[in-house]
């Protein structure tokens, strides 16, 4: 038995996946798609695919045999979106769900390859990145029982955030005012995000899940500008110059 | 077209219905026509503080549930004739405010009235959400102590999205109106500042009301304190506020010190 007993810290986490379409007849498709890997070898090499099955007219062993092809490709698929629950047994990757589109993944461009034959086989390519992070502008004051919620990116506050508001953001928070409330940054997994505020008088911040409550704080940082973030597990604020 | 008014805070017991009374004597005073309208059924105090409470024959609830018509349940004041009080229900649940009959009612005394008050309920359940659903204007009233201010900015944020302005995407005008102000307090530094609230709350300053014994004095004799007394502090700085709310850019005394606020925070137009 564990003497002291340590709290599992449960967190979400997004990722970038390829999601792969496929379209009926699969013979025809998967002819596209060996295609497609004869002139990019290694494309779906180690890279996390995501299989979306919506709309789709097919059975659990017909969706059982294209994952076992797709598998035979070297394709591997971490989870299955559009699929009714009906459809996945224990033995076919889990459903995802809420899926956003990002930029579209672009296979080496077939000209690369005809010009220089050395780079067959070599690392996948990286995919292209989102243009820019989304980001989120509150030109009013947050105010006491409201909530900003935005996990695609940061979220910038020109006005103050009151006692017993609170501003949630996947990416950093960027408060132009006093925050009195809560503010919570890099909460979809975060770690380098952080919190900006013109004036600490915070009940509680928050970074990835690494919490400071009003109690916790440094008096000598209550009233100023500043702004925190995490060292490891350790949670920093700091007066801005 | 009248313009509706709400008087509300959030926090209980915080003087919306004394500054209801006062600010709809006061506007009459000045010859409008005004009606100020009792929201908090159950708990009517109105009636009382404007010393009608002897006369009430059928009420809001009535009016709304078509037991009355509107006429019969307007009571005229015996003292100022443009000044007239619609009356909460004591009996009735407040369930039998319906939207539509709420609606139904301001539409009506708008068409009579230049200036409808409704004194909302505390809390931030359906009485006071209907209270400030047709208003054209609102006076926050708030107490210079933590909890009240923080109740106010909650009310703040529900003017801006739970109103009909709001949800036609006009703004709601929303104005400070700080009462039981005391400046023996304020000088040992037991209230919070008057620039504090200002810059938590950030919307335009109506009036500081100070704390005082008249206001007790006046709700005694069931008068509204700019009729009992007019020379009185708590009268005076309720006058200046009526005129402030058409229009007139006044300075804001503080209590008990020689400066005042004008342009800074009542000229600045915020959120
Ligand atoms: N400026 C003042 N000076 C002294 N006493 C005051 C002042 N303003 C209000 N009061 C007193 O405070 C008490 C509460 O006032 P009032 O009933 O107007 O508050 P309210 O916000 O309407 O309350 P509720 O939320 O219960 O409806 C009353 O006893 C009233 O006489
Ligand atoms: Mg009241």
């Amino acid at each position: 038995m564990l003497t002291q007993p340590r709290p599992i810290r449960l967190k979400g986490r997004s990722y970038l996946a390829l999601t792969l379409t496929p379209e009926q007849p699969f013979e025809d498709w998967l002819v596209r798609l060996d295609d497609l890997a004869s002139r990019s070898a290694g494309f779906f090499l180690r890279r996390p695919v995501v299989l979306d099955v919506a709309g789709l007219d097919i059975d659990r062993a017909e969706l059982r045999e294209l994952v076992t092809k797709l598998t035979a490709r070297q394709v591997r698929i971490m989870g299955i979106e559009g699929a009714s629950s009906a459809l996945l047994g224990s033995d076919l990757p889990p459903a995802m769900a809420n899926g956003r589109t990002t930029a579209d993944f672009e296979p080496p461009a077939a000209a690369e390859k005809t010009e220089d034959h050395s780079s067959v086989g070599a690392a996948p390519a990286v995919p292209d990145l989102p243009k820019a992070a989304p980001s989120l502008i509150v030109t009013q004051p947050v105010r006491s029982g409201q909530s900003v919620v935005f996990l695609e990116g940061d979220v910038t506050i020109v006005g103050s955030v009151a006692s017993g508001a609170e501003v949630v953001a996947g990416g950093s928070i960027h408060i132009y005012g006093t925050l009195r409330g809560r503010a919570m940054a890099g909460t979809t997994g975060n770690a380098a995000a952080r919190i900006f505020c013109r004036k600490l008088e915070a009940e509680m911040i928050a970074i990835d899940g690494f919490y400071k409550t009003a109690d916790d704080m440094e008096p000598a940082d209550r009233g100023k500008a500043v702004q925190a973030w995490l060292d490891g597990e350790t949670f920093k604020v700091e007066a801005l110059a | 077209m009248g313009k509706v008014i709400v008087v509300t805070s959030g926090k209980g017991g915080v003087g919306k219905t004394t500054s209801s009374a006062a600010l709809g004597a006061a506007l009459a005073q000045g010859g409008e026509k005004v009606v100020v309208v009792d929201f908090d059924v159950g708990l009517r105090n109105l009636d009382l503080v404007m010393g009608a409470e002897r006369r009430v024959v059928y009420d809001l609830v009535n009016v709304i549930q078509g037991e009355a018509k509107l006429t019969q349940a307007l009571i005229r004041d015996k003292r100022v004739e443009t000044l007239y009080l619609l009356p909460a229900s004591q009996t009735r649940d407040k369930d039998n405010l319906t939207e539509k009959g709420v609606e139904a009612v301001i539409g009506a005394l708008k068409a009579n009235f230049d200036w409808v008050i409704c004194d909302s309920p505390a809390g931030i359940e359906r009485g006071a959400t209907l209270a400030m659903r047709h208003a054209d204007i609102a006076v926050v009233v708030t107490n210079p102590e933590v909890s009240s201010v923080r109740d106010s900015d909650r009310i703040i944020g529900l003017l801006d999205s739970k109103t009909l302005k709001a949800e036609t995407g006009e703004r709601i005008e929303k104005h400070l109106l700080l009462t039981r102000y005391d400046p023996a307090r304020a000088l040992r530094g037991d209230m919070l500042k008057v620039d504090d609230v200002l810059e938590i709350l950030s919307i335009p300053l109506l009036g500081i009301i100070p704390e005082s014994m008249d206001v007790l004095r006046a709700s005694n004799i069931g008068s509204p304190v700019t009729l009992a007394d007019q020379t009185s502090a708590p009268a005076i700085a309720y006058f200046d506020a009526v005129r402030r709310l058409r229009g007139e850019q006044i300075p804001v005394t503080v209590p008990g010190e020689k400066r005042s606020f004008l342009g800074k925070f009542f000229g600045r137009k915020a959120a």
